[in-house]
């Protein structure tokens, strides 16, 4: 059986290129276009993985992340980051809102792949 | 399709919707009607198109997205004052990212000297600071969050040696657990780099009773022979560096002579905190006091919970839809009306009392049928806001180049017309507006002299009216000076120089091919790329285009296009027994002349005279081969006008009445034939021919008065087939 991975990020783009790269890894991808849409989304998928953007309308990548971990029920589900930014403070702030790993944008498909299977068998 | 060709095509889609919002929010802070929301939108646009920019490796665009960026991190974190040339700045950013995305997206080269200008400014808005990293594609660094527990004097042998020893203390602390990190991957992915040997310290496991489930009390100490290098194997642990203790060394190789006394070092270290970490491991996991504090509760961070004070139409729910499917919807509901039509009509025939239940039935039928076209006719509706949305920028440019100070103002940018007809208004806009900027406003100094204010008003405006959507460009500028026009047209022997025309007739010969009283040609308009080239691309939509003007106040450009393209206005005719039909755009009037009024030609030609001119009578008939020779007394005349401008006057039999069609593409069900437009199906469900204004027109002037034989020999054919 397959691992599910969910996607947040509001950019088309972005979803489209991180489904691609990960069904093409064998994964199942389920999408969310910001953090209130992952929380719905949530409410109705088991995901094994969570990647989520930062910079998102509505609920960004901290407010998301937060929110998930205050469930119980995602307390252990890793999270990774995508992140342009090198900014040392975004990445410890996404770590101490919870965060497992982040991911440099633009990604290598390679590098996505290995950074998923580090958290998540 | 290969996908990331699909991938890339959203991509640039996407980018258009960004830019859009983009300029939008600028426009908003630059009225003063921005929130932080607004601000952050902004930032999001710029964001957006930077990183998917950086997963296609567009380079160019990406370095300037970056500074634009980060002068936005600036304004939305509040370190940056935002006044108007600040905005204004902003604003010639968004310009060149749009330049840049369709440079990238074309292909086309973009213009570096503006970009340089652009990027100097931004990286002086946001101070010194970003100066340094312009032009840096950024990495990934850690370096600040390393934090070195051996001295590593191997750094310069670190390339892969054949089968090197490393030994690795990994201590976890329970912060590492708590952000879903799982040790056992971690030491499944060094396994993957050589021969891992795992030995677990479980020494500082308590027993159950004082066990916290979420604590840390395992160590390993790991032997993994490998030729990575360190840098490979500090990746591993990238993600938990600062949540664990960690350390990774290997023994010093016996071959290095050179330094002796610093060989001893690094070893006695590695021993020394071996045995260190073993101590201080069961104290470890009850005192978590990592260097840095990462605390498990739940910070209060603002949520960003959204309330646009300015978008409220974007709540509703929408989807994408392949436009294919779309088609053949609209395809099958204009079946639906031409069998209801027909339906009608049998009924008709079959002599049903009027008020019959079948009757009643009949008309339920009709207005259903009516509304699903309605409604069908609106799925692929858009509002003109996607075309008038460019024109800001447009007038910002052309304001520049001419030197003159204009405000665009819009109206009923919600106004929604077919999909099909939306693209194409875009360039017939932009004409009007660069030649309202160009032409009708005056410079700031002379509309000073005569009491105007100096900010010139172009106001384009959309509205439906009776079935049709107008759009208007209206400016406040000196209007057409109609002495010029008429002495410009008469020089280029577009008019007689002694011909009398009204001021509306004068006011419409800007639009004839060639003509331009511009003084000196500027760069934008006035190349005779001008008018002449908007009326037709109009009248290929089946619309209309005229000028109003007020000398002193400022001229008004009306354009007036069908809802949708699909649907056709026409004037039902009968030519020689067949029924055709003449669309209704190039219609200028119908007419019976009388005898006096029709003068002979040669030897088989006729003119007619009319408002001081003669032109050519075309018999449809005898054009389309139905027959040899007109009666040039029965018949009604139609004046109709092509797309260049030409005048004749179309003769045909009968006028049935005017109505509005579906059109069947002709080439689609049988082949193209000339002098006719396309087809459809009247009530009585016979083929009907959309006659070819233009073709006509053009093969009247041929050899003499050629004919279109093909026409005739169509028809009967396309009867069988239907």
């Amino acid at each position: 059986m397959s691992k599910t991975i969910l996607t947040v990020d509001d950019s088309r783009t972005m979803r489209d290129m991180l489904r691609m790269s990960l069904e093409d890894a064998g994964f199942r991808v389920v999408q969310a276009e910001d953090g209130v849409h992952g929380l719905e989304v949530l409410e109705g998928e088991t995901p094994d993985l969570i990647i989520t953007d930062i910079n998102m309308p509505r609920m960004d990548g901290f407010g998301f992340i937060e929110a998930v971990r205050r469930d119980s029920a995602w307390r252990a589900t890793p999270i990774l980051v995508l992140t342009t930014e090198a900014d040392a403070s975004k990445k410890a702030r996404a770590r101490s809102a919870g965060a497992t790993g982040w991911i440099v944008k633009p990604f290598d498909p390679v590098k996505l792949v290995d950074a998923v299977r580090r958290v998540a068998a | 399709m290969d996908p990331m060709a699909a991938i890339r095509d959203t991509f640039f889609l996407e980018c258009e919707e960004q830019l859009a919002e983009l300029e939008n929010g600028l426009m908003a802070m630059e009225a003063d009607e921005a929130n932080s929301e607004t601000v952050n939108a902004v930032f999001r646009a710029v964001h957006s198109i930077k990183g998917g920019g950086g997963a296609f490796a567009l380079e160019e665009l990406v370095r300037f997205a970056h500074v634009f960026e980060t002068t936005l991190d600036g304004v939305r974190a509040g370190r940056l004052t935002v006044d108007a040339p600040a905005i204004r700045t902003m604003l010639m950013a968004a310009d060149i990212l749009a330049d840049l995305v369709r440079a990238a997206r074309d292909g086309t080269q973009s213009d570096g000297a503006r970009i340089a200008t652009t990027v100097a400014e931004l990286t002086r808005l946001s101070g010194a600071a970003v100066a340094s990293s312009v032009g840096v594609v950024e990495e990934d660094d850690m370096s600040d969050l390393f934090q070195p527990i051996t001295v590593n004097l191997d750094l310069a042998q670190d390339k892969a040696e054949p089968g090197s020893n490393w030994t690795i203390t990994f201590a976890p602390r329970p912060e590492m657990y708590a952000n879903a990190n799982e040790a056992a991957l971690i030491l499944r992915e060094l396994a993957s780099f050589g021969e891992l040997a795992v030995e677990l310290h479980a020494d500082g496991l308590p027993d159950l009773a004082a066990l916290d489930p979420e604590g840390a009390y395992f160590r390993w100490t790991l032997r993994l022979q490998s030729d990575c290098d360190e840098a490979k194997l500090r990746d591993v642990f990238e993600w938990v560096e600062s949540d664990c203790d960690l350390d990774i060394s290997r023994p010093a190789p016996v071959a290095l002579d050179d330094a002796p006394a610093a060989l001893a070092t690094p070893a006695d270290d590695v021993l020394d905190l071996a045995a260190l970490l073993a101590s201080l491991a069961p104290t470890a996991s009850k005192n978590p006091a990592p260097a840095e504090a990462v605390p498990l509760t739940v910070e209060s961070v603002p949520a960003q919970t959204s309330g646009p004070s300015s978008k409220p139409a974007e709540v509703n729910a929408t989807i994408r839809v392949d436009l294919v499917r779309v088609d053949r919807l609209i395809d099958l509901v204009g079946e639906l009306v031409i069998n209801e039509a027909m339906l009608n009509q049998r009924v008709l025939e079959a002599g049903v009392a009027r008020a019959s239940g079948m009757n009643s039935a009949l008309d339920s039928l009709s207005q259903l049928t009516r509304e699903i076209q309605d409604s069908v006719m609106a799925i692929r509706a858009q509002p003109v806001r996607s075309v008038f949305q460019r024109m800001p920028r447009l007038v910002r440019e052309v304001a520049a180049m001419t030197g003159k100070s204009v405000r665009l103002v819009t109206e009923g940018e919600g106004t929604e017309v077919d999909k099909t007809v939306v693209e194409r208004l875009s360039d017939p806009l932009t004409h009007m507006i660069r030649n309202a900027i160009d032409h009708g406003l005056e410079t700031p100094a002379i509309r000073r002299e005569t009491g105007k204010p100096e900010e010139g008003v172009v106001r384009l405006s959309a509205l439906h009216r009776s079935g049709r959507i107008v759009i208007e460009v209206a400016d406040d500028g000196a209007g057409l000076d109609r002495a010029r026009i008429k002495a410009k047209a008469a020089e280029k022997g577009l008019i007689a120089a002694d011909a009398v025309l009204s001021d509306e007739e004068t006011d419409n010969l800007i639009f004839m091919p060639g003509f331009s009283t511009a003084a000196t040609i500027s760069d934008i308009s006035g190349r005779g790329v001008g008018l002449d080239v908007v009326r037709r691309s109009v009248q290929s939509l089946g619309g209309r285009i005229s000028i109003a003007s007020r000398p002193g106040k400022g001229s008004t450009f009306t354009l007036s296009l069908p809802l949708t393209l699909a649907v056709l206005d026409g004037m039902v005719v009968t030519v020689a027994g067949h029924t055709l039909v003449v669309p209704l755009g190039p219609i200028l009037e119908t007419l019976k002349p009388g005898r006096n009024q029709l003068h002979a030609l040669g030897q088989d030609g006729r003119v007619i005279a009319l408002r001081g001119g003669y032109i050519p009578v075309v018999d449809v008939g005898v054009s389309l081969g139905y027959r040899d020779r007109a009666d040039p007394e029965r018949g009604v005349a139609l004046l109709v006008e092509g797309e260049g401008g030409e005048r004749i006057v179309l003769q045909v039999d009968e006028i049935q009445g005017q109505r509005q069609i579906v059109i069947k593409s002709l080439e689609a069900n049988y082949a193209a034939v000339r002098g006719i437009a396309a087809a459809t199906v009247m009530g009585d469900g016979r083929v009907a021919l959309i006659l070819d204004v233009d073709a006509v027109i053009a093969a009247s002037k041929g050899d003499g008065f050629g004919t279109l034989q093909d026409a005739a020999r169509a028809e009967p054919s396309l009867l069988e087939m239907r």
